[in-house]
């Protein structure tokens, strides 16, 4: 789309720590994190489960308030969330009631774009992510791996600085997956807007990004950093090879020192599993 | 349980058979009906002596359609329903939205509700007739109380709950507190509101009935115990009648809008 775009989207954490939980629950998720990612950078953050890496996401997102430390996006201190930081979780967040073309056109609309206008836009997106023949038809319709994709092209229509993904794949099956990483780094090439992506699958990571942080369980901190120098655009073979699985030894050797511990209660980019625990002013 | 008509008023696909079955079970208790109030059957606890046969009440319900009083009266109680419904409607949507949505509003406005609620709206009656300056406006008073809770209580539940990831999406993507109301909390909780709405048309007639039975001039509830005053028994059954497919029909039809409004949503299905 736009090559200026990849002047856009430099991200800057300093020193964050993140609390959660009220009273005797209230824990450490995130312990002195701090990271800087390049404007268009791929930034993939590999941990286990319940590591904080979602709640980092959440804090990147606006929808966490950190405890301590900063966040910066193009020099913009993060204090809510904006459409410049557009979310995509690990299951889709489309609107039910609302037909996919409208899903997409949905940040246009609240930026107070006309109708037809929105829906021109929309369509492109649905063009980008491959489902333009899917515009008339309710989220329900579609199978996961579109609805992923609809809720890409969705946050992709506000031109973000940056996406922040939550484990968008990790609810689709092996051959969709793959297919989706595929498609995400295509779109991805042509959009070039910074991407933090968080996954707990190693050869996802490998895969899709030009850095690795490597995050340590709870509290979570950033143990390795791994910059990825595979050839784009990537294809499905680049899994199989010396480097790719040299470097998969090195990140399991990592993610499991030795015998996992029980594990960890999930977090999500909103803060804990149980409900009720945040509050949202509106 | 697979029930022809559910309560919410669709009808499921069934089996030829099975129809035939439950036509002969209702044919059934009307003969029974006819041959206990043609014997005069006497039981000691109740007594089928006055009870007019099937008959009787079929030529009662013909009188009444060929006779210009019918409309009046279908008249008068269709505007207490309609009016106190809507009310209801707005009352209870509104509340429902803002209770449910913060905590501060649910502390200030629910208690007094939640006092209120356990009294049936039969009992606001006498007190209705003292404070309203008509009893046309008493009875849709008491209408509206009726139907108020059913909807209250389904718009908070729905509101509740809402997924929190879709709102935290929408605010992601730039929707502020207003466009929050309209385009995610209130399509959210639209099938529990029309839920809501589907119990509350339900119970307005239900309390209309009973108000109009003490405080109205025409209405099918006062059609009914006229005709209990008046001795014209037959009446009485064809008012009974009237008032149970006034309400079932007027139920099913909301829950028919509704659905037509909603046609992303199917129910027994949730969309993942």
């Amino acid at each position: 789309m736009n090559s200026h775009r990849s002047t856009q989207g430099r991200i800057d954490i300093e020193r964050l720590h993140i609390h959660l939980g009220h009273g005797a629950k209230k824990f450490e998720a995130l312990q002195d994190v701090s990271i800087s990612a390049a404007p268009g950078e791929f930034l993939c953050l590999l941990g286990p489960s319940g590591c904080g890496k979602s709640t980092l996401l959440g804090a990147l997102a606006g929808h966490l308030q950190p405890s301590g430390g900063s966040i910066r996006v193009d020099g913009q201190p993060v204090d809510g969330p904006h459409p410049e930081r557009g979310l995509v979780f690990q299951q889709h967040t489309l609107f039910p009631w609302k037909k996919v073309l409208d899903n997409v056109a949905f940040g246009l609309k609240m930026k107070g774009i006309a109708r037809e206008e929105r829906r021109l836009q929309a369509r492109e997106l649905l063009k980008l992510v491959g489902l333009e023949d899917f515009s008339d038809v309710y989220p329900s319709q579609l199978s996961g791996g579109m609805q992923q994709r609809v809720e890409i092209a969705r946050v992709l229509i506000n031109h973000p600085r940056v996406m922040l993904m939550d484990e968008p794949f990790s609810a689709l099956d092996a051959q969709t997956r793959l297919k989706m990483q595929e498609l995400l780094l295509d779109v991805w090439m042509r959009v070039r807007t910074s991407i933090v992506f968080i996954t707990h699958d190693i050869d996802e990571a490998l895969f899709l990004a030009d850095r690795i942080l490597v995050m340590s369980p709870r509290p979570g901190r950033i143990i390795e950093e791994l910059k990825l120098d595979f050839a784009r655009p990537r294809h499905a073979e680049l899994v199989t090879s010396k480097e790719f699985i040299r470097l998969k030894r090195h990140c399991l050797a990592l993610l499991h020192p030795d015998r996992q511990t029980h594990p960890l209660a999930r977090l999500n980019p909103l803060g804990t599993v149980a409900a009720g625990e945040l509050q949202f002013a509106i | 349980m697979p029930g022809a008509l559910t309560l919410s008023g669709q009808i499921r696909q069934l089996k030829p058979t099975r129809w035939l079955l439950r036509a002969l079970s209702i044919g059934a208790c009307v003969a029974a009906w006819q041959w206990a109030s043609s014997a005069h059957l006497n039981f000691g606890i109740v007594s089928f002596q006055n009870v007019p046969s099937p008959q009787e009440v079929l030529r009662a319900a013909g009188a009444l359609i060929d006779s210009p009083k019918l409309i009046p009266h279908l008249k008068a109680s269709v505007w207490r329903v309609f009016a106190g419904f809507v009310a209801a409607t707005v009352a209870g949507i509104g509340l429902g939205l803002v209770i449910g949505r913060s905590r501060r509003l649910e502390d200030i406005l629910l208690p007094p509700l939640e006092v209120l609620r356990p009294i049936p709206a039969v009992a606001w009656i006498p007190l209705a007739i003292l404070m309203f300056p008509s009893s046309e406006l008493s009875m849709i008073f008491i209408t509206f109380i009726g139907a108020l809770f059913p909807i209250l209580l389904n718009t908070i539940h729905g509101v509740e709950g809402v997924d929190r990831r879709l709102i935290a999406s929408a605010r992601s993507l730039g929707s502020g507190p207003r466009a929050m109301f309209a385009e995610v909390i209130f399509p959210a909780a639209a099938p529990s509101i029309v839920t809501g709405l589907s119990i509350g048309m339900g119970t307005a007639w239900f309390c209309l009935v009973t108000a109009e039975m003490i405080a109205g001039q025409y209405g099918v509830g006062y059609y009914t115990w006229e005709s209990y005053t008046v001795q014209n028994y037959p009446d009485i059954i064809v008012g009974m009648l009237f008032i149970g497919v006034l309400g079932m029909g007027s139920s099913a039809l909301v829950k028919q809008v509704g659905n037509a409004l909603m046609p992303w949503y199917l129910p027994g299905r949730k969309s993942a």
